[in-house]
């Protein structure tokens, strides 16, 4: 059988390396429009940042292996009738199956001056804003979404003046409240990124980004953010059904059964998902419906946990977030602010599920939460808790006073407050009195102080006693 | 061997540790008088001692030793006493008759990694020469098996710990991925000195000693090592140039864990970013650093996979064969080192050799007096060889030596129907174990303190057990039980003496990966122990095997790229929780020995689950009330005790007692063999509570 994928990214890359996982016989095509090979695109505001190099990025090459990579090369066409694609350099390959994993391309708003401006997008994207940088002295971001608050995070690192412009009322509108858009707006404002919101770009200046307003914001770099649209052209030209992208079944199939769309490109039950893990749940339920590893294999959609990649800017948003507490008690909102310390905390609870969350600045609790939402388990008791990790840790008796004589002091010979009291009033004043009569001590010898401690508070004690 | 003397120097009958200790009987008391005291010389525990080793002296006197043979008439029927004789021919006969009927292979050996090396030695010998049979497995399959492989993988030779234990005190950072240190060893805990990092779901009594506790969901500790991995190589604490110069395929490591951001292990894992990069921090400014794995990685059906990505992340830092710093696993069982060396491991023959190498069978038949095409092929691993016990084309009798798999299997419940459709079970052990409960003939066998033997504890050192004082009347040693079973069965050649046997032993590892050629008793006496291998007698033995090369064959250690796979069950909404299992303090293994002994058993009187404060509010349960916790394998009811050492979604219990491993899942690692003890899905309820999914639909209190 003769697999092609068009599309050499996060998800065609990691299609084509399930498929080799489960079959090693089968003869797989990958067509990339970029010339570079794969690379984690998720890390790309690290490289902007600095925090990863474009080396570290790279993700494991699946050329050779009985794989054929064909890099920078662009599929002009499908022809479904012949079954095989056209690429722009006049080569034909024949599949019997065809998995499109085209992913989607930066939106360029139509403002003049536009080409002024860099989408970031691909690692190409990446490079040019990065040699830009290196002798701008300021730069403006346009788009407070996700990559947008990483952009401006990351150059602002770098040493740069940078003003994040957004055109509603709150950054990342999508996955956060306005309480939470304003705490974050904060934080950043606390590492030296100005940020605008209700700001409208009129126009790209050789001197900078001029807004509705008429004011003009000097800029030595603009870097654009606004959004991403699923590359869908290829599959509208062969008459497959496109929404918002291309619609896809449980199987990931197109309505041809020999063509599979996955990933940023694909439409499933209404959905097109903008990250990676969706993106590799269905590479996964791919590779085991084309390889019959599992023809049972379907993908049910995705949850979504948003993790923002800023350093010193702790953000996480999963779920239903603007969900409003309604009054017969269905949902439930526990919120927590502390603006002062960057802290935002919110969960929202639907029939005792967590459903949605937003935890902004230190976030202890951040790992227990993202797993409650994934596996939609019954929440654990009182969700303040979930929120103040400490709370549900019983305070621990730490000083003898206060210590019942059960409690044991040394868990290796388990040896009781009460028996090193009553070895103590059968006449032993020190350490190694106690330990020779208990063995208090001679196992991991954490207990020392405190055993040493109770002689002390007994000896006291005794001292304090009118003879 | 020598006579019984009075205060002999030795060592603990429990773990792997194998503290030392005085074991004195005093003179002119009583039958009962026998104490232990800690020894100051022996590294490992410098004169600490727990609970456990303080008591041991009681099952030397207690009423539960057993001090005859036993036998049942019918399968049915009661165990009786019997003469040595009678229960010896009994043994040979049933074997004789199912060998005759079924075939060589339809009589099984299932050993155990407490037993001296020269007990293990002489029971793979007399599998492979008197049985003829290939199928022979221990419980240190259960154990070590994951961590061997991976280590073996990596470096070409699996000791435990590559260097003494005293190094430790000196790495300025540890990381221990899966191991409770200070309940299971506690003397351990005192060679930790440095920054301490604790990877496991619960908050154990280590973790609350931590610098940085990473509490993980079960049966993720492969990606939490990855993640780490990630953030080591992207912040630039890789260590180039010892890459460079002491390993291979480092490339295809990096560009494997190029998918393991920090954000994907988090979800993965539950463990925050902020933490997983602060351990990364200490470990990778640390100037010495150590790098441990204990069960609670290893347990699993991707144990090896684990190890070897811990491995991985200690080899991209620079760690192993380094002074002061490295890369190690936490043996459990006593002899869990010696007891994977030499032979009574299915794909195993002495020396740490493979039992399929042409080469390395010539060597141990020339020992053995055998023609090498009569050494049986590999056999069935641990649980495949209980899953096939009695079924058509398995094993039909079955000789355990220093087990207790009813307790001790995974899906026990299962287990103990295989037994039961035995044809013969013999079992030799100091008390009446559940195992032996079970057995058409017990064999009643000497212990620890009376008799002589070597144990190679987890440093890989090899030390001297010396018999303290002599047995009771009618019980006799493992290695004379051999001799006399491969007599009665035409096989001349096995000793019963200890002496004897180590020499035999020390010939056959000769040339070995574990080569204890130049180890003699007089040696072990003279310097405390001695750590292999040590291939002649006037070679100091190697405390730090890989400082200047890895025993691979060009040198260096192997990187090994690795991807992370979920557990083999996951929860869902019948099974809700995970089940994690694990150790208390007071107690040891299966409990045989442990459960007998009077102050223990006050310390840790019985089996619990413990729970989450919130999921125990939701069952309406509170401590000291029994729940029943059940999965798709079994069920059984336990006293809960509420905490917030665990995770909400996690229930741990003990395996000490019969009954959480009827829960546990037999789904095995690929290539070590090992179950998958640490994670499966159950359900938790009320015994009282209706059944069904959870009797917890309500909404939370």
């Amino acid at each position: 059988m003769r697999l092609v994928v068009v599309g050499n990214g996060m998800a065609g890359s990691r299609l084509a390396a399930e498929v080799r996982a489960r079959d090693a016989d089968l003869t797989i095509t990958v067509v990339g429009a970029e010339a570079r090979g794969p690379y984690n695109r998720v890390l790309l505001s690290n490289v902007l940042a600095g925090t990863a190099s474009p080396e570290q990025v790279r993700l494991p090459a699946q050329a050779g292996d009985g794989v054929n990579v064909r890099l920078g090369v662009t599929v002009t066409a499908i022809d479904r009738a012949a079954r095989e694609v056209r690429t722009a350099d006049g080569w034909r390959e024949p599949y019997d199956v065809l998995v499109l994993a085209t992913g989607s391309e930066a939106v360029v708003p139509r403002i003049p001056g536009a080409g002024r401006a860099i989408a970031l997008r691909t690692m190409d994207d990446c490079d040019r804003i990065l040699a830009a940088a290196r002798t701008a002295t300021s730069a403006v971001v346009v788009g407070g979404g996700l990559l947008g608050v990483e952009a401006a995070r990351g150059l602002a690192g770098r040493g740069l003046r940078v003003t994040l412009l957004h055109r509603t009322g709150h950054l990342m509108d999508r996955q956060l409240d306005a309480e939470a858009g304003l705490v974050l707006g904060e934080a950043l404002a606390g590492l030296g990124v100005t940020v605008r919101t209700g700001a409208r770009v009129a126009a790209i200046r050789a001197r900078g980004v001029e807004l509705s307003t008429g004011e003009v914001l000097p800029a030595g770099l603009v870097v654009l953010a606004c959004g991403v649209r699923p590359v869908t052209g290829l599959a509208e030209d062969a008459g497959l059904e496109v929404g918002q992208g291309v619609v896809v079944d449980d199987r990931l199939r197109t309505a041809d059964p020999a063509i599979y769309a996955i990933g940023e490109c694909a439409q499933h039950d209404g959905t097109v998902y903008g990250l990676v893990a969706p993106a590799w749940e269905q590479a996964a339920v791919v590779a085991d419906l084309i390889t019959g590893a599992d023809p049972s294999a379907r993908y049910r959609g995705s949850r979504l946990v948003t993790r923002l990649k800023a350093r010193s800017v702790e953000l996480a948003a999963m779920g239903e977030t603007h969900l409003a507490e309604d009054p017969a008690g269905a949902v439930e909102v526990v919120m927590f602010t502390h603006r002062a310390r960057g802290i935002y905390r919110k969960l929202v609870i639907r029939d005792d599920r967590l459903v949605g969350a937003i935890l902004l600045g230190e976030a202890p609790t951040v790992g227990t939460l993202t797993q409650l939402y994934d596996r939609g388990g019954p929440l654990p008791g009182d969700p303040a808790g979930l929120l103040f990790p400490g709370l549900d840790d019983a305070v621990p008796a730490d000083t003898p006073v206060r210590m019942p004589d059960s409690a044991r002091v040394c868990e290796c010979n388990n040896v009781t407050k009460g028996r090193i009291r009553a070895c103590w009033e059968a006449g032993a004043r020190d350490l190694a009195a106690v330990t020779a009569a208990t063995r208090a001590t001679t196992g991991c010898g954490s207990c020392a102080d405190a055993v040493e401690g109770l002689i002390g508070w007994l000896c006291a004690q005794e001292e304090e006693v009118p003879v | 061997m020598s006579p019984a003397h009075v205060g002999a120097a030795t060592h603990c009958p429990y773990c792997a540790l194998q503290c030392g200790m005085y074991v004195t009987r005093e003179p002119g008391a009583g039958d009962g008088a026998v104490t232990v005291t800690p020894r100051q010389d022996v590294p490992a525990n410098e004169g600490a001692l727990c609970q456990k080793g303080w008591t041991a002296a009681e099952l030397l006197t207690g009423g539960a030793r057993l001090t005859t043979p036993l036998a049942r008439e019918r399968r049915d029927g009661p165990l009786v006493p019997v003469t040595w004789d009678d229960a010896l021919d009994r043994v040979a006969a049933g074997v004789r008759a199912i060998q005759e009927r079924h075939g060589a292979d339809a009589v099984a050996v299932f050993g155990g990694g407490g037993l001296t090396n020269e007990k293990a030695y002489q029971l793979g010998k007399f599998a492979r020469v008197a049985l003829r049979t290939s199928q022979i497995d221990y419980n240190g399959r259960f154990c070590m098996s994951s961590a061997a492989a991976a280590a073996g993988r990596a470096f070409g030779m699996d000791r435990g710990l590559p260097f003494p234990i005293t190094d430790l005190a000196g790495a300025e950072a540890v990381l221990l991925a899966g191991g409770n240190v200070a309940e299971t060893m506690p003397p351990f805990m005192r060679h930790l000195r440095g920054a301490l990092i604790v990877a496991d779901p619960r908050e154990t009594r280590t973790a609350r000693r931590a610098a940085l506790h990473l509490r993980l969901a079960p049966g993720t500790d492969l990606a939490l090592a990855l993640g780490l991995l990630h953030i080591a190589i992207t912040e630039g604490y890789a260590d180039e140039p010892y890459i460079a110069a002491r390993t291979t395929g480092f490339e295809a490591v990096r560009a494997s864990v190029a998918t393991w951001w920090p954000e994907r292990a988090e979800r993965v894992t539950g463990v925050p970013v902020a933490d997983l990069r602060e351990a990364v921090r200490l470990l990778g400014t640390a100037r010495t650093a150590v790098i441990l794995t204990g069960r609670g990685a290893e347990q699993h059906a991707k144990g090896v996979d684990t190890v070897t990505a811990f491995i991985d992340l200690a080899l991209a830092l620079g760690l192993p064969g380094r002074a002061g710093s490295g890369y190690g696993c936490l043996t459990g069982q006593g002899n869990g080192q010696g007891g994977r060396e030499h032979g009574q491991k299915a794909d195993q023959l002495p020396g740490y050799r493979r039992i399929d190498d042409q080469a390395a069978r010539a060597h141990v038949a020339r020992v053995w007096g055998v023609d090498p095409a009569e050494l049986p092929g590999p056999g069935r691993s641990a649980y495949e060889l209980l899953d096939a016990l009695g079924t058509p084309g398995g094993p039909k009798g079955l000789l355990v030596f220093g087990s207790n798999p009813v307790v001790s299997a995974p899906r026990s419940g299962h287990v103990a129907g295989r037994l039961a459709a035995l044809d013969l079970l013999v079992v030799s052990d100091l008390v009446l174990s559940e195992t032996a409960a079970m057995a058409d003939v017990v064999l009643p066998t000497t212990q620890w303190a009376e008799e002589h033997g070597t144990m190679t504890n987890l440093e890989g050192r090899v030390l001297l057990r010396r018999q303290a004082l002599a047995p009771p009347p009618g019980v006799r040693g493992d290695l004379e039980i051999l001799a006399d079973l491969a007599a009665r069965l035409g096989r001349p050649g096995f000793s019963g003496d200890a002496g004897v046997v180590f020499d035999e032993l020390r010939r056959a590892s000769a040339g070995g990966i574990a080569d204890y050629a130049g180890i003699t008793y007089e040696r072990i006496a003279a310097e405390t122990g001695v750590f292999w291998p040590a291939p002649s007698e006037d070679h100091p033995g190697t405390p730090r095997p890989f400082l200047d090369r890895f025993p691979t064959p060009d040198g260096r250690a192997r990187f090994v790229p690795v991807d992370y796979r979920p557990p083999a069950e996951e929860v869902d909404d019948d099974y809700p929780y995970y089940l994690t299992t694990g150790r208390v303090l007071a107690q040891y293994q299966s409990g045989a020995q442990t459960r007998r002994i009077h102050a223990l058993n006050d310390a840790a009187p019985g089996p619990y689950a413990e729970l989450h404060p919130g999921l125990a509010a939701r069952l309406g349960v509170s401590t000291g009330d029994m729940v029943r916790v059940e999965s798709r394998r079994g069920a059984t009811e336990a006293v809960a005790r509420v905490s917030a050492a665990i995770r909400h979604d996690t229930i741990f219990m003990p395996f000490h007692w019969e009954g959480v491993n009827r829960l546990t899942n037999p789904a095995l690692d690929p290539v070590s063999r090992m179950p998958e003890f640490k994670v499966c899905a159950v359900r938790v309820r009320r015994p009282d509570a209706p059944g069904g999914s959870e009797g917890e639909r309500g909404r939370r209190p």
